[in-house]
């Protein structure tokens, strides 16, 4: 197991590589020079003195080879250079804004799944009933629904009309009664996608020999149901919740900014928006990293909920 | 010509299919009435979309005959704008979904044929491209090379081009070892014939699939972008601009949120619906079975 | 004393294309400690045959008739006694181990779990008595296999657990389907040791379409064809005096007998021959075999068979 995961790990280096080039060269995508860019502020110019300086710093009139290597030096260090706005460092900010992200995404993961698994495993039972037609009515409109709408939807019901729920901020900290409607808005994408692959696997694990050889031995169908059948349709389900993860930091870009949410997508945003380039270059990064990480979890945890894959990696 | 034959029969079994399924059937006949709306939107639109009118800012639906469905703060027509925005939407679809169908498929099939450096490479970036999560990336991208609807689909090309790279390089591989592709070669077929003549036809099913259900995330992930500011730039009728324009009165005009939501959506699960049928019915290991 | 009575049994699949008429009008019993076969083709309805004794059809299926076991009409009784018969007083032992195994349970925990159920033991006691199990069925160090997963067992391993499963609770009435489809000969030879051994003082419905196998295991056999018996009596009767011909057929396809196959291939369960079912692939067929059904007629003490010229 513990080889597995240095295999692993050591084979993720290239893919931090690569996205570092990316996250290093998006910086070119601007139009002008790189240092100037850099250096420029909501107000648009740049000092030339500074640009100056920084194009010294950050080796900029050096070949674009050194230029990186200088950065990634930097990035290696833990250094991600200055918020034009603030100048505090890039990281600090990052820091503080990744602790408001993870909070919203777990509490939008368990609100998702708590949804989702009960309503696929029903939806599979109950195959072609109008239980099961409504959950998948309910799944496709989930998938298909735009969350800024289902947020403003939710913000305009619960904060404006039935004035339960603060209609956006941070509250004391992301207390739960601010965290509610954007966990909802998040979560809700990613339940219909969920409880759509429940539903799949658990019909397909139902239709397996083993839940009759579950049944021969006079086993109760709740338990064949929620032992035999369930077992094996989580698999593909745990593996799903790395790409939940992806869909839910997308979608934290637009639910953060709708409901001012502190996170790392409204930094993103806010970051485009001054011109504070470092901070984007910083923010596209550590998400990218952060995503890849959780991959790799999710690819070990993986292989020690199947069985199958376990003797397969120890042989 | 037996190939010929081939394609037919494929083509004939699909219609017959589609027609079958009641969902894919659905999504038929809301994309197809969408794009009817869209192409006649100059005909059925009663206003003109950009004509700022303050005198009559922020009626609200149904109240006059003029304004069917209200209009904006700055008193232009709710339902003519909602008209013009499914060309907008629509052609921003149609066209990112054709740019990375066109490059992706372009790539993903000569990694597949050729395989060796060439492939790692192309899939080193289709890895790279995947490590960052799609709406971050376009995000950054569209704002790194500014505002405006060009920009929006630029990023969403680099973001949307590795579908299609990976369905088709994967097609190609298991179709390599296909007699008819070994017959072609063994006549001494040349390579640039054998790709856009045995195997691209064949990959046809699959790419279909990806880009119909392509076409729901091209135009939910740019309605995002503009409901961000990055898209489409006032006063170009986009149902993403739209619904953050008037997000500001969601109080008094909440049908200035309302609205454009909800025809996104429409389109969105239009699109996803045929995307869902087609795969249901176009599912290689059904094809196989019959 | 008979163990299971099975009286006209008619077991219906309604599919769009018609109805399948899977078990049509079987008629048998089986003695206390006795094993009986029967024999068929593939898709000729002997697996649905055992699937309706446990009651384990998909909810579409039609039943009627009567299936005796221990003094009631199993198609009457419960679904909750249902579940009480399946496993401690009738167990059945599905084909292909490979896939009627849990991927994801562990071995030892799919026998206990039987036993728990059954015979209420804790979950210490079920453990020690499932790896008793795997001991009487002759896996080596049945203590640490209990713990594997079925994917860790070879196919004759799997056969082992799955015959230990069965086991489990000591029914007294066994229904084994295809117990050594797949296995090579060696194994296979291992597994009929096995379950001769296993099942002396039970009753055993065994279902293959190995005779070679039905010899070694069987007191008597039923040929059946397309959703019905054709012919059934004492092995040896069978052997040295078969009077059907698809029987006949059947035996000369044997590798010992030249392989000769039977021309033609079963009907279609949906549509079935007017007549005499076999008569399409029979070389004896005369006018009557076109137009009337023959009935099972007793030619010799407990020889029964289904043909006009027997």
């Amino acid at each position: 197991m513990i080889d597995y995961v240095l295999k692993r790990m050591i084979q993720l280096i290239p893919a931090l590589l690569i996205v570092s080039v990316v996250s290093f060269s998006i910086i070119y995508f601007a139009p002008g020079d790189p240092a100037e860019t850099l250096c420029t502020g909501p107000d648009g110019t740049a000092n030339p003195k500074s640009v100056e300086a920084f194009r010294t710093k950050m080796g900029l009139d050096k070949p674009l080879y050194t230029q990186y290597l200088i950065w990634l030096n930097n990035v290696l260090h833990g250094d991600l250079g200055y918020s034009y706005q603030s100048g505090s460092p890039v990281f600090n900010h990052i820091k503080r804004a990744f602790g408001a992200t993870f909070k919203l995404s777990v509490v939008s993961l368990i609100i998702s799944l708590a949804i989702s698994i009960p309503l696929g495993i029903i939806s599979a039972i109950k195959q072609n009933s109008p239980v099961d037609v409504a959950c998948m009515v309910g799944a496709s409109l989930g998938v298909s629904m735009p969350n800024f709408w289902l947020g403003l939807l939710l913000m305009l019901l619960f904060g404006v009309y039935l004035g339960w729920l603060p209609v956006a901020g941070y509250g004391d900290g992301g207390d739960l009664e601010h965290i509610l409607l954007p966990a909802i808005t998040l979560g809700t994408g990613s339940a219909a996608i969920t409880a759509r692959l429940m539903r799949s696997s658990m019909l397909e694990a139902l239709g397996q020999d083993y839940i009759q050889t579950a049944r021969a031995k006079g086993v109760s169908e709740r338990i064949v149901i929620s032992k035999h059948a369930l077992k094996n349709a989580l698999i593909p389900v745990v593996t799903m919740i790395g790409l939940n993860f992806g869909y839910l930091l997308n979608g934290s870009i637009v639910v953060e900014t709708i409901f001012g949410w502190p996170g790392i997508g409204r930094l993103t945003i806010d970051s485009i928006n001054m011109r504070d380039y470092m901070m984007v270059q910083g923010c596209i990064m550590f998400v990218a990293i952060l995503f890849v990480v959780i991959n790799l979890l999710v690819d070990i945890s993986y292989r020690y909920i199947d069985p199958r894959i376990r003797y397969d990696a120890a042989r | 010509m037996m190939q010929h034959d081939k394609h037919d029969s494929w083509v004939t079994n699909t219609v017959a299919r589609v027609r079958e399924s009641r969902s894919a059937m659905l999504g038929l006949a809301t994309v197809v009435s969408l794009v009817l709306l869209a192409i006649f939107a100059p005909q059925l639109s009663p206003n003109d979309p950009t004509e700022v009118c303050l005198g009559d800012r922020l009626i609200s639906p149904f109240k006059e005959s003029k304004y069917p469905l209200g209009t904006d703060h700055l008193g232009r027509c709710v339902l003519s704008r909602l008209l013009y925005g499914a060309r907008v939407s629509l052609a921003v679809g149609i066209t990112v979904v054709g740019v990375s169908t066109a490059i992706g498929v372009a790539l993903g099939v000569v990694s597949g044929y050729y395989g060796g450096i060439l492939d790692s490479a192309i899939m080193r970036l289709v890895d790279a491209t995947l490590s960052f999560p799609s709406i971050f990336l376009a995000v950054v991208i569209a704002g790194m090379l500014g505002r405006g609807l060009a920009s929006v689909m630029i990023a969403l090309v680099a973001v949307e081009w590795t579908s299609y790279a990976r369905v088709s390089r994967g097609s190609v591989l298991s179709l390599k070892e296909k007699e008819f592709v070994e017959s072609a070669r063994s006549l001494g077929a040349r390579d640039s014939h054998i790709m856009t003549r045995h195997i691209l036809p064949n990959i046809i099913a699959p790419v279909i699939v990806v880009a119909t259900i392509g076409m729901a995330y091209v135009i939910l992930a740019a309605a995002a972008l503009s409901f961000l500011g990055f898209g489409a730039q006032p006063p170009t009728p986009e149902w993403g601009a739209m619904l953050n324009a008037g997000r500001v009165y969601m109080r008094t005009a909440p049908y200035l949120t309302i609205l454009p939501g909800f025809a996104i959506m429409l389109l969105v699960l239009a699109f996803n619906l045929l995307g869902d049928g087609l795969r249901d019915i176009l599912d290689p290991r059904r094809v196989v079975v019959e | 004393m008979s163990s299971l009575e099975i009286i006209d049994l008619k077991t219906h699949f309604p599919t769009p294309d018609g109805h399948v008429r899977a078990v049509d009008t079987i008629t048998l019993s089986i003695m206390e400690n006795e094993t009986f076969g029967v024999i068929g083709e593939t898709g000729c309805g002997k697996t649905v045959l055992g699937l309706s004794v446990m009651r384990l059809l998909p909810p579409t299926a039609t039943i009627a008739g009567k299936i005796r076991y221990a003094g009631r009409n199993l198609l009457e009784v419960s679904e909750a006694e249902m579940r009480r018969v399946r496993g401690e007083e009738i167990a059945m032992i599905l084909q292909n181990p490979t896939t009627s195994l849990n991927p994801v349970i562990r071995v030892g925990e799919q026998i206990a779990e039987a036993i728990r159920l059954h015979q209420g033991l804790n979950k210490r006691d079920a453990k020690k008595k499932a790896v008793e199990m795997l001991d009487a069925v002759k896996i080596p160090s049945p203590a640490e296999r209990a713990n594997e997963y079925p994917h860790e067992f070879s196919g004759g391993m799997k056969q082992r657990v799955m015959i230990a499963m069965g086991l489990a609770c000591d029914p007294a009435l066994i229904i084994a389907d295809e117990p050594t489809k797949g296995l090579d000969v060696t194994i296979k030879a291992q597994i009929v040791e096995l379950i001769q051994k296993v099942t002396e003082k039970k009753a055993m419905l065994l279902i293959t379409h190995d005779l070679g196998v039905a010899r070694e295991l069987c007191d008597r056999i039923a040929l059946m064809y397309a959703g019905e018996l054709v012919e059934y009596a004492q092995i040896k009767e069978i052997f040295e005096n078969p009077l059907h011909p698809y029987t006949r057929g059947f035996l000369g396809s044997l590798p010992d007998q030249g392989l000769v196959p039977i021309p033609g291939i079963s009907p279609s369960l949906i549509e079935l021959p007017d007549g005499c079912r076999f008569h399409p692939r029979c070389k004896y067929t005369t006018d009557v075999c076109k137009q009337k059904h023959p009935e099972m007629i007793e030619v010799a003490e407990g020889h029964f068979v289904r043909c006009f010229h027997a």
